[in-house]
């Protein structure tokens, strides 16, 4: 800085400035993942954002190369670690249609519900942490207490709170429990009135609202532009979803609404995913209704299912069958495919490219959170140096997925 | 998706569709390398095909092929609700002239994508304005996801001392090798087919 050697007249007192340069993360405890933000600051406004990222870059495509097609599945939990279900269905979905195959409607039943409640648990966890980043702690224990019974019924279904790996090319690992319908009867109301206790706290709180009102606020035009899709992209007032657009499973029998914002600002953003949790538990309501009690829960396809295990333990065929899925992997067939589905963030796809072996040649997972984060410079530029805090703890970056 | 997108671009380009196919539904397009920007200009201007989301772009590596590097870009009209995958191919053995026109000017979102291929696996795009890498640290020497680079390779940024302190062995032994897994499930192992 220059030294203030000229002669000042008072009243005229003007600073020279010159830009700071602030490091914000990798990890930094109002950040909320590990993230960098190379800041150049004049005064507290942003003037330069540049966002790194790849903290968390854990060789997710290179694993997929060297294992079976089925032993993708507990990588593909660790993308996005807080709705695994979705990045689960989202897998098998992709390999499915590679190999051309349909999962009973039992099943298809079973995915959505596991899907939503996952969602759910996505949209509590980012709004209730962007809440406690705010200073807000008390909401945030409240989204937390209804994200535990979320993961209750995980639980009891899978046997995992978070890393599930539980989608199977093909079906799911095991058919839904006796109790799984009735533990979501209870648990549902039980989380909307959590949601809605955390809402009443926080959306009659002058201080939260003026926060997030008008801060990182994009068009819908330039969201796109920036390939934005999910909650994020709704908030501006595009209604792109593909359970919507382009059903898949069994979205386009169900009646849900989709939320849309109209300003794409931080606020916006927020409501959005509280209004998809109400959405969520319409559609698990339904799910479960018309979810049959019994019937078969896996295709009907020895060459990617694996045999009974009783079976495996008393005949021979069964026992080389499970050798050669286990040890060789499901041949699938040679071919590629983008298969997309609707993620806690967005648009999660799957590029699967197959050389017919038990090997994938290729796995492309399109993380939503990636072209959104891409985007967040773009929001940051000439705001406060505070608003980092409630623009990017909306966009819910999740570094596993956003790092690949 | 939509056959009239594949038409359209048959129509407009002639001989720079290199071939289209349509499996499982996915309607794809490979197109020469120098007209990929100009493809790209047409998917987005045209009314009729309005390609406004920058959905995904990846390499694919086929080090057996001339070209090597597959470049596939997949793109998504929310007017139209119809999508398209586009191809270019490019780069010798070596990854030699493995280059492209940046379409960041055209999709403000391709740009960490492109950085991400970059990165990832070594295509270089002219005329991005800011081609670093993005997932790796600057030092980082190679591109992980060209099937050339060995899966077992470290490059710590700083360099472990000790076997004890990498947690595993520093060099891994046989048959711990690239080829870690499931060896014998490949279509490229040698291996005795049964009839």
């Amino acid at each position: 800085m220059e030294p203030l050697d000229m002669e000042l007249e008072e009243g005229e007192l003007e600073l020279p400035a010159e830009p700071m340069h602030l490091n914000m993360g990798p990890s930094h405890p109002a950040m909320h993942g590990t993230v960098r933000i190379v800041l150049e600051l004049s005064g507290e406004t942003m003037v330069k954002a540049d966002v790194q990222i790849g903290y968390l870059h854990r060789g997710f495509e290179k694993m997929c190369e060297r294992g079976t097609w089925a032993q993708v599945f507990p990588y593909v939990d660790r993308l996005n670690y807080v709705s695994p279900m979705l990045n689960n269905v989202g897998y098998a979905l992709a390999v499915e249609k590679l190999c051309g195959l349909v999962v009973p409607d039992r099943c298809q039943w079973y995915r959505m519900a596991l899907g939503e409640l996952a969602r759910i648990s996505d949209h509590l966890t980012c709004d209730g942490a962007m809440a406690m980043e705010l200073g807000a702690f008390t909401p945030f224990l409240w989204f937390v207490k209804a994200r535990e019974m979320v993961w209750d019924i995980l639980e009891e279904e899978t046997g995992a709170r978070l890393t599930h790996s539980f989608g199977r090319i093909g079906g799911m690992a095991n058919p839904p429990t006796q109790d799984f319908k009735g533990l979501c009867r209870a648990a549902l109301p039980k989380i909307v009135d959590l949601v809605e206790e955390g809402e009443r706290m926080l959306l009659k709180n002058r201080i939260f609202i003026d926060r997030l009102e008008n801060v990182g606020a994009i068009s819908g035009a330039d969201a796109v532009g920036l390939g934005w899709t999910g909650p994020c992209l709704r908030a501006t007032g595009v209604a792109y979803d593909i359970r919507k657009a382009h059903p898949y499973l069994k979205y386009d029998e169900v009646d849900f609404d989709v939320p849309v914002g109209t300003k794409g600002d931080t606020l916006d953003r927020f409501l959005v995913r509280l209004g998809e949790i109400r959405q969520s538990k319409r559609i698990i309501e339904q799910s479960i209704d018309r979810m049959a009690d019994d019937g078969p829960i896996n295709c009907d396809a020895p060459s990617v299912i694996l045999p009974e295990k009783t079976a495996v333990y008393t005949t021979i065929e069964a026992t080389i069958q499970h050798f050669k899925l286990i040890m060789e992997g499901a041949k699938i067939p040679a071919g590629e495919v983008y298969s997309y589905t609707e993620g806690g963030n967005g648009e999660l796809g799957y590029y699967l490219v197959s050389d017919g072996s038990g090997t994938p040649y290729r796995v492309r997972i399109r993380p939503p959170c990636f072209q959104i984060t891409g985007g967040l410079s773009k929001l940051l530029e000439g705001r406060m140096l505070s608003d980092i805090v409630p623009t990017f703890g909306s966009l819910n970056m999740i570094g596993g997925e956003c790092d690949h | 998706m939509s056959q009239l997108v594949l038409d359209k671009l048959k129509e407009r380009f002639t001989t720079a569709i290199v071939e289209t196919h349509s499996q499982h539904g996915d309607d794809t397009a490979v197109v020469d390398p120098p007209q990929w920007k100009a493809i790209c200009e047409f998917l987005r201007r045209d009314p009729e095909l309005d390609f406004d989301l920058p959905v995904d772009l990846c390499g694919v590596d086929y080090p057996d092929r001339v070209p090597r590097m597959e470049v596939v870009m997949h793109l998504y009209s929310i007017s139209r609700g119809h999508r398209i995958r586009l191809k270019a191919r490019v780069g010798d053995e070596d990854m030699a002239g493995a280059d492209l026109d940046s379409v960041t000017s055209i999709w403000p979102g391709m740009n960490w994508l492109e950085r991400e291929v970059f990165d990832m696996s070594g295509v270089r795009f002219r005329g991005h304005p800011d081609l670093r890498r993005i997932l790796m640290y600057p030092e980082f020497e190679g591109h992980p996801l060209q099937r050339t680079y060995a899966a077992d390779r470290t490059q710590p940024l700083v360099p472990y001392r000790t076997e004890a302190e990498a947690g595993m062995p520093i060099h891994k032994l046989e048959p711990f090798g690239p080829d870690e897994g499931m060896p014998f499930g490949r279509v490229r192992s040698p291996r005795p087919e049964d009839d």
